[in-house]
């Protein structure tokens, strides 16, 4: 039945996130709480058994098991099995007694161990998923964090299962990044936040009385370019979220606005009107040279590239409301994508440029997030709010994060790519909470 | 409700004081003002006239167009309403005769839509009121267009009312 006695260990890889040396000395910020709103039905049944602790320090508060099998029911494609109803604790493939999981109806089960690793310097998480019905091992792992990266490596033990059984990488061992908002009239703060996918670990990264726009990351997730009104003017920032180091791109007269990295990380489009209106712009990062690739009177802005890189979408109004446009890096004439509803805008890619998530508005009130197919030309409104704004595709194309007006302010909610699956990514406290932008998955 | 109808107010006090203005140019025996405690040295030219727009008080007199400084937009529009012309050439006036005072025209937007797209259009707005200006003779170097596009609403509700009062330029006296 079981075949090997213990397999082996396949790969093993060191997370080493000495993440934000803390930019800004201030209370942490609120932790996001993900609740799912709509799930799948059918939703794959498995378990998740506490993993072995192995180790001299005390075990955290939540284990590695309660964070993989939290991560895999936020996906909404799993039903993990609550720890109370398990009958049987095992920690590794040779203790597992297939036929009582069988009975528990669990198609899959997720057993392994955390051991200190030999310089006490990190944790050793090894893993396993098993496929109940046939009883075999479909993979055994292990990987080595740092002592404070206990959380980062259950993430990666779900992104393995989930990559496993649904055959494209998991999204949850990567970051967000958000604007809140917080007090009102004079005291209002705006705040430049990093947290991890499912909202715990928020850092702020910057805060300031003036607006903070439009955050999007470095496709290495170790930067962050984002508009500061700092100086009363908008500027385009570039904040290394490693070393603390920021540095100002663009500041020039008018609108410096809407930064989106290359896919190789050298260069960044940027929406800027120095020109008259706002126009996209290509700066190169290491040499500071910008070149013009839009010119046109209307307003150009948005600019987001294509996950090869070699075309940029963006948002335009020369038709006379605003919808996607595609043009070659290289430059040339635009070409009109999006021709279904009176306002399409914000164009955002997953894996591939096959589908772009916009903010569409039919022609009515409502603003929703939609995904626009450009194989058939068909556009699908994923949401059901009426001012769904600042769409984000996650890396792996499974899902996407917006924000929404709720009662007076903005909170971020996040819709599966098939419009199955919705979550609420709600702050304790009331404050206000927008743009999202879900970083590139980290090596 | 009740900031609709101060809204409406605004703008037919807007109206009003635009009129005014007007017929009291065709009718210059206006009523004298009532007797004052004012010293008697005092020179008659202080007397303070809510429609010499070349005088800095008149940006804080209430009595005066100068002292209104916010310009209303349609929705997804950046053209000047007829209603507010009056305004913008009250401080095109001013401007040309302070020739040391500079404005910055703030751009907004409502909420609705992309916040870039809406910084853009923000940036419209400032530009129509700045090209008002120009073509009443203001010289450029007094004049510079900030948009904040939907960053900062003045109304944070989401309905009309609040939209329309987010829809605006705010006319900022940097120098006087």
């Amino acid at each position: 039945m079981f075949s090997s006695a213990r397999s082996l260990l396949s790969s093993i890889t060191t997370v080493s996130l000495l993440l934000l040396a803390l930019l800004v000395s201030a209370p942490a910020a609120a932790e996001l709480r993900i609740e799912i709103v709509d799930g799948v039905e059918g939703a794959m049944p498995i378990a998740v058994a506490p993993f072995a602790w192995n180790a001299d320090m005390p075990e955290p508060d939540a284990g590695v098991a309660e964070i993989v099998s939290a991560d895999l029911h936020r996906s909404g494609l799993f039903d993990p099995m609550e720890e109370e109803e398990m009958v049987d604790r095992p920690s590794d493939p040779t203790e597992v007694r297939f036929g009582t999981w069988r009975l528990l109806k669990v198609d899959h089960l997720v057993v392994g161990s955390v051991r200190e690793t030999n310089d006490g310097m990190g944790y050793e998480i090894e893993y396993h998923l098993l496929d109940v019905h046939s009883g075999r091992v479909l993979f055994s792992q292990a990987m080595t964090v740092g002592l404070g990266d206990l959380r980062f490596g259950a993430h990666r033990v779900a992104d393995a299962v989930y990559e496993e059984l649904m055959g494209v990488p998991g999204a949850f061992a990567t970051r967000i990044a958000y604007v809140a908002v917080r007090g009102s009239g004079e005291d209002e703060r705006f705040e430049l936040i990093v947290a991890d996918a499912d909202g715990h670990n928020p850092q702020t990264v910057v805060r300031n009385s003036q607006p903070i726009m439009s955050p999007t990351w470095s496709p290495d997730a170790r930067k962050i370019a984002y508009v500061s009104f700092a100086t009363g003017r908008s500027q385009v920032i570039v904040q290394n979220l490693y070393t603390g180091q920021n540095r100002v791109v663009s500041s020039g007269k008018g609108i410096n606005g809407a930064p989106a990295f290359s896919p190789d990380g050298e260069k960044l489009a940027v929406s800027l009107s120095r020109s008259g209106s706002p126009e996209i712009w290509l700066i190169d990062l290491e040499t500071g040279s910008r070149e013009q690739l839009t010119h046109h009177w209307a307003i150009n802005t948005e600019p987001t590239f294509s996950p090869d890189g070699e075309r940029i979408y963006f948002t335009s109004d020369r038709a006379g409301r605003p919808q996607i446009y595609v043009m070659d890096t290289a430059g040339g004439d635009p070409e009109r994508v999006t021709w279904e509803g009176r306002y399409n805008a914000h164009a955002s890619f997953g894996l591939e440029e096959r589908y772009l998530a916009v903010i569409y508005s039919e022609g009515g009130e409502d603003y929703r997030i939609a995904i626009h197919d450009r194989e058939t030309e068909r556009l699908r409104v994923l949401s059901d709010g009426r001012l769904d704004e600042s769409p984000s595709f996650a890396p792996n194309g499974s899902m996407v994060l917006y924000a929404k007006r709720r009662e007076g302010r903005s909170e971020l909610a996040a819709v599966s790519a098939d419009g199955r699956v919705r979550q609420r990514l709600v702050l304790s406290e009331g404050d206000d909470v927008r743009e999202p932008a879900w970083s590139p998955l980290i090596r | 409700m009740k900031t609709a109808l101060r809204f409406i107010a605004l703008v037919m006090l807007a109206a009003i004081l635009a009129a005014c203005a007007r017929e009291t140019v065709e009718e210059p025996e206006a009523p004298e003002p009532p007797p004052t405690q004012e010293p008697a040295e005092e020179p008659e030219t202080d007397r303070l006239d809510p429609r010499d727009f070349t005088d800095p008080r008149n940006l804080d007199n209430s009595d005066s167009v100068l002292s209104q400084r916010v310009v209303y937009f349609e929705f997804d529009r950046s053209n000047v309403r007829a209603e507010f012309r009056p305004i913008i050439e009250a401080h095109a006036e001013y401007l040309r005769a302070n020739s040391s005072a500079r404005v910055m025209l703030e751009g907004h937007a409502d909420e609705r839509g992309s916040r870039e797209y809406n910084l853009g259009l923000g940036e419209r707005r400032g530009n129509s009121v700045e090209e008002l200006l120009r073509a009443n003779d203001v010289p450029s170097r007094q004049i510079e267009v900030v948009s904040y596009g939907e960053e900062r609403p003045v109304c944070r509700e989401s309905n009309e009312d609040c939209w329309q009062r987010n829809r605006r330029v705010e006319i900022v006296y940097t120098a006087r």
